[in-house]
This record gives structure tokens, C-alpha cells and sequence, in this order.
């Protein structure tokens, strides 16, 4: 029963690190960007690329997959995404669903359709007994680098001046760029960073998602969930919300096994339908 | 013609683009036997998309989970022909009202919430209906596919041939018909009201437009009509996978209606002949990739501007379009 909280917890925190990107591209940017699980999957990639050509280990990996999606998302900001920030959300979604399938259509071109697999160092693998309950490694790891994560991305938003230029900027365009912030900038390293945090998700979910090519549309729906429940105005919304949808989907999986992905499915559109602007949004929302 | 003229300016060339859609689909039916399994496909996937468009273009509705209604017509046609009843009409009809049904009973979902959640619970009852196809295995045959379908004749009349004939003539007879009725449909006062209400839904409802009840109604008519397309491909191909509810039909869809461009009901027919025929000359070319294709189009599309495109698309029939006129009417 614990066990199952547990792996729910670090299912809903790696969920977390994947979607949080999403959140703040939607959210402050307010961009529909479907095509972010393309670059959790650059990351992935760039992880089992570095470890079986290079033979880099593990945990050096993770800095690479952050840095190789970040340089994706600086690339592609200036060239593409920034030409729709002034578009309608379905134009949005149009362009970023075509992405996301000609990211889907190169990787199976250059990697071949079949999953990869992750070694995972020994000292990941191992599993402890801690006050009953059994605890993975790996697990464990996740959550760690989750919650680090969450936390820092709190404070940034909120504490330096990184934060405020963007909130600035988002708020209201015209009047932050008078001021003199470099609103295409902050919003180039926003992305740039949101991708960043997708890379590093990626490479660390290969191992318990699977990686395939067809990882962005396959979890696309997840990441959507989290942003569209959690809401998009703070970083603990999203954070709630995919504990919340960790939890449900891994006890969902193990107690009526049989029932497959209806139940979050469900209780997403009842949520939707309850509280149309997320579960944890203050008012209307932005 | 009696009511007002719709605003869009592309509407008012729709009453000879009708003429003109009938005359090469008649001369198509001539001079292309080899080609009736790939024109009946465009035929559905172009009933498909007027009926995105009935709620994209007309009532500003996006819909990530179109494919939902198209599916279930899919297996409901299917499963009528093959458990109770083989006739056509009586199949389509049956598929119509089951995918109406659902439109109405999903109707609620897509009247609250912004755009955002509106493409999520479209999305959602998409899954959930592909997830229960692919449950029920012992009803649908799971990921096999459900065989064995067979149709009775039209009308007792026509038996489905091996050409494919038949089936391209039954399909495009449907496609016309829907394709009138629609455009009656629009162009009434209900369609009208539409119209105002995806223009400005506020002000819509200040002059009093009943909002909600006129958003479900249209949700209803469209997951029909969609339903009548999955019908059709049922019965035209005696075959129901789940790829009729899978996520790249309700996204293949939306690029059809995006090629052709929205909210005059003829851009779904003219992007399906698009679609369908470069997806025929590309998945020759590379099988695999085809997607990559479809993602540049998609891109490259929303980049060059939608409104542009299909301008571009049209400037060729507008200047046929102008022969007609300076002749006497519409020929044909």
C-alpha cells in the first residue's frame, strides 16, 4: 500500500519534471506547445546516445539531455515559435502538432522504431527496506532531483529578478519592453530553460516510460493533464496535480488493472468540468 | 435564393463550386476506374472535414477528438451490418444517430472553459473511446480489426463490386447530399446565429442567442454527419480498425480543413482531394514517413498564413468561377 503511494509519488514527480516546462510556456507565455514532449524525447535520446556511444555514466547525462534540449528550444524560439506568440491558440496548436509529428518521423528515420533501453548504473538498481516500506533507488533519486527542482523553479520565479522581468514581460508586453527588459530575450531563455527541464525529465523518465519514437504524442495527453488540472499560474498547481495523477494512474494500473487509462481519463474531464481554469488556480486565472 | 447572404465573402462562390464539384466528380466517375478506392476515400475523409468544419469553421468550436464521432460510426456501422442488418442506408442511419447521441451527451463538456480545455475533454473522450474499443475485444476485435462485415446491395439494387465502383458512386452520393443539406443548414437563420456567436459570443447572447443551446445543437448535427463519414467507411471497405479513433485521424482531419481553409464548408471537400492524393503519391514514395510529411505541411501552413493559402488554392477556381459567370450561369 505504501509502496504503491511511493511509486505513485515518484511516477507524479517525474510527470512533474516533463510537464513543469509545459506549464510555464502556457502559462506565462501563454503558448500551446504540443510538441514539448519532442524535446523530453531529444533528451531521452541524447541519454542513450551518450551512454552506449560515448560511454559517459549515468548521471552525466542528465546535464547533457538538460543542455541538448535547451539548445533545441534556443534554436527553435527565434526561428519559429516566436513568429505564433502573436497567433491563436489553434494556429498554435496546428503548427506544434505538425512538430511534434515531423520530431516523431526523423527519430524513427534515424534511431528505428523499436524502444530503447537504459542501463542503469548498480547503485540505481538496488532497493532498500526503509521502515517497510521498499523504496527503489532509482526512485528515490527521481524524487530527490524533483523536488530540488520544483523548489528552485519557485524561487526564481518569485525571488530574482530573472522572475520578475519575465512576470513583467508576460503581464504586459509593451510596457516591460519600455522599461528596457529585453522581452525576446527573457522569453528565449524562458523557453530555452522549459525545454531544458523537458530534456532532463526525458532522460530521466526513458527508464520508466519507455522511450520510443512516439513518445510525444503517446504522453502528450499526461502533460496536458497536468497543465490543464493544475492550472498554469504558479509552479505548485502542476505540482499537485501530477502527484495527484502519479498517484491515481499507478493505483489505478494496480488495483483494476483491467480498466486501463479510463480512470484518468474520467477524472480529468470531470475536473475540467467542475473547475474549468484548473483545480488549484486562484480566481479566474490569467 | 431566399435568406441573407453569409459574410464571408467565399461563401457566395459556394452555389457554382457546388456545380463545379458535381461535374468533375461526374467526369471523375468517366474517365478514372482505376482510381474509385482512392476517390472513395476522399469522398469520406471530405464528409469528414465538412463536418469539422460545420463546428471549426461555423461555430468556432476546436476539436482535438473529431475522430471520437468518426470511430464510433466506424464500429456502429459495422456491427449493424454485421450482427443485425446488411442495407447501406439503414447502417448510416443507425451510425448517424449513435454518433449524434454522443455528440449530445458530450456537448456539455465543450460549452464551458476556454479553448485550452475545450481541445483537452475533445482529446479525453476521444482516448476513453479508443481505450473501450480496444477493451472490448470480444465486441470489436480489439486491435485485430472487426471483419467479416458484408453488405447488402444499395437499394437491393447495386452489389459492392471488387472495383470499387459502387461503393465510390454510393459514397459521393452521400458526400452531395450531406454537402446540400449543410449548406442549407448554414446558410439559415440557425446558421446565422452561429456565426454570431463565434464572431462575438457575448454580444451573440446579448441579442439573444440561446449560446448554449445553439453550440449543442450544431455539436450534435456535426458528430452526425461524422458519424455518416465513419459509416461510410465501414461500409465501403467491410473492415473497422481502431485507427479510426486513433489521435492522427482527429489530427489528419484538421490539416484536411486546414489545406482547404475553414468556414465555407467547400474547403473540406477541396482539401481532402489534396490530402488524400498526395498522402497516395507520398506514402508510395517513402511508407514510412509519412507523418514527417504531414508535420511540414502543418507547419509550413500555419507559417505561411491559413487565410493566404487558401486564397492561393482558390485563385484558379475563382477565375474559372469568373468564366461561368461571363457565360451564361453555370453550364453544367
Amino acid at each position: 500500500m505504501l509502496t504503491i503511494l511511493f511509486d505513485g509519488v515518484a511516477y507524479g514527480m517525474l510527470l512533474f519534471v516533463l510537464a513543469c516546462g509545459l506549464a510555464i510556456t502556457l502559462g506565462l507565455m501563454n503558448f500551446v506547445n504540443l510538441a514539448h514532449g519532442a524535446f523530453a524525447m531529444a533528451g531521452g535520446y541524447v541519454t542513450v546516445l551518450a551512454m552506449s556511444k560515448l560511454g559517459l555514466p549515468f548521471l552525466a547525462c542528465l546535464p547533457l539531455a538538460f543542455l541538448v534540449a535547451a539548445l533545441l528550444g534556443m534554436i527553435l524560439e527565434p526561428t519559429l515559435y516566436r513568429r505564433l506568440y502573436g497567433k491563436s491558440h489553434f494556429d498554435q496548436v496546428l503548427f506544434s502538432i505538425g512538430l511534434a509529428f515531423m520530431a516523431v518521423a526523423t527519430v524513427d528515420f534515424f534511431m528505428g522504431s523499436t524502444q530503447q533501453n537504459i542501463r542503469l548504473p548498480e547503485w540505481l538498481r538496488g532497493r532498500s527496506e526503509i521502515g517497510g516500506v521498499g523504496m527503489g533507488h532509482y526512485r528515490l533519486l527521481i524524487i530527490g532531483v524533483c523536488a530540488a527542482l520544483a523548489i528552485g523553479l519557485q524561487l526564481i520565479l518569485s525571488k530574482t529578478r530573472f522572475g520578475s522581468r519575465l512576470r513583467a514581460a508576460v503581464d504586459d508586453t509593451r510596457v516591460a519592453s519600455g522599461l528596457g527588459i529585453n522581452v525576446n530575450r527573457v522569453f528565449l531563455f524562458t523557453f530555452a530553460f522549459g525545454s531544458g527541464i523537458a530534456g532532463l525529465g526525458g532522460a530521466l523518465g526513458a527508464e520508466v516510460f519507455g522511450l520510443d519514437p512516439t513518445f510525444p504524442l503517446k504522453f502528450m495527453i499526461y502533460f496536458l493533464i497536468v497543465v490543464s488540472v493544475g492550472g498554469t499560474t504558479t509552479i505548485t498547481g502542476p505540482l499537485l496535480a501530477s502527484l495527484l495523477l502519479g498517484i491515481a494512474d499507478v493505483a489505478g494500473k494496480y488495483y483494476f488493472p483491467k480498466m486501463g487509462a479510463f480512470v484518468i481519463y474520467s477524472v480529468m474531464i470531470v475536473i475540467l468540468l467542475w473547475r474549468p481554469q484548473g483545480l488549484f488556480s486562484r480566481g479566474s486565472g490569467k | 435564393m431566399s435568406g441573407p447572404q453569409p459574410a464571408f465573402p467565399l461563401a457566395r462562390v459556394s452555389r457554382r463550386a457546388e456545380w463545379i464539384i458535381l461535374a468533375v466528380a461526374l467526369v471523375s466517375v468517366l474517365l478514372l476506374p482505376r482510381y474509385y478506392p482512392v476517390m472513395n476515400q476522399m469522398a469520406i475523409i471530405a464528409l469528414f472535414a465538412v463536418s469539422l468544419d460545420l463546428i471549426l469553421g461555423y461555430a468556432g468550436i476546436v476539436s482535438l477528438g473529431h475522430a471520437a464521432f468518426f470511430g464510433l460510426g466506424v464500429y456502429t456501422a459495422a456491427l449493424f451490418a454485421k450482427h443485425v442488418h446488411g442495407d447501406p442506408f439503414l447502417g448510416l442511419v443507425i451510425a448517424a444517430i449513435a454518433a449524434a447521441l454522443l455528440g449530445l451527451a458530450t456537448a456539455v463538456l465543450i460549452l464551458r472553459g476556454t479553448d485550452l480545455t475545450r481541445l483537452m475533454v475533445t482529446l479525453g473522450v476521444a482516448l476513453i473511446l479508443l481505450e473501450l474499443a480496444n477493451k472490448l475485444d470480444w465486441l470489436t476485435g480489439g486491435a485485430d480489426g472487426l471483419q467479416g462485415v458484408v453488405m447488402a446491395p444499395v437499394l437491393g439494387l447495386f452489389t459492392f463490386d471488387m472495383a470499387g465502383r459502387t461503393a465510390y458512386l454510393y459514397s459521393l452520393t452521400i458526400l452531395l447530399l450531406m454537402l446540400f443539406l449543410a449548406r442549407r443548414l448554414v446558410a439559415s437563420p440557425f446558421g446565422m446565429s452561429l456565426q454570431a456567436i463565434r464572431d462575438n459570443r457575448l454580444r451573440a447572447e446579448a441579442i439573444g442567442i440561446p449560446v448554449n443551446a445553439r453550440l449543442a445543437a450544431i455539436y450534435t448535427i456535426s458528430a452526425g454527419v461524422a458519424g455518416i463519414a465513419g459509416g461510410l467507411l465501414a461500409q465501403t471497405t467491410s473492415f473497422a480498425s481502431l485507427d479510426a479513433l486513433d489521435f492522427q485521424r482527429s489530427a489528419d482531419i484538421l490539416l484536411v480543413l486546414v489545406i482547404g481553409g475553414t468556414g465555407y464548408l467547400f474547403g473540406g471537400v477541396i482539401g481532402a482531394v489534396i490530402f488524400t492524393a498526395m498522402h497516395h503519391w507520398l506514402s508510395a514514395v517513402t511508407p514510412q514517413y509519412w507523418q514527417f510529411w504531414i508535420g511540414l505541411m502543418l507547419v509550413v501552413i500555419v507559417l505561411a498564413g491559413r487565410e493566404r493559402l487558401v486564397r492561393a488554392i482558390l485563385s484558379p477556381f475563382t477565375w474559372l468561377l469568373g468564366l461561368a459567370r461571363g457565360r451564361s450561369g453555370p453550364a453544367k
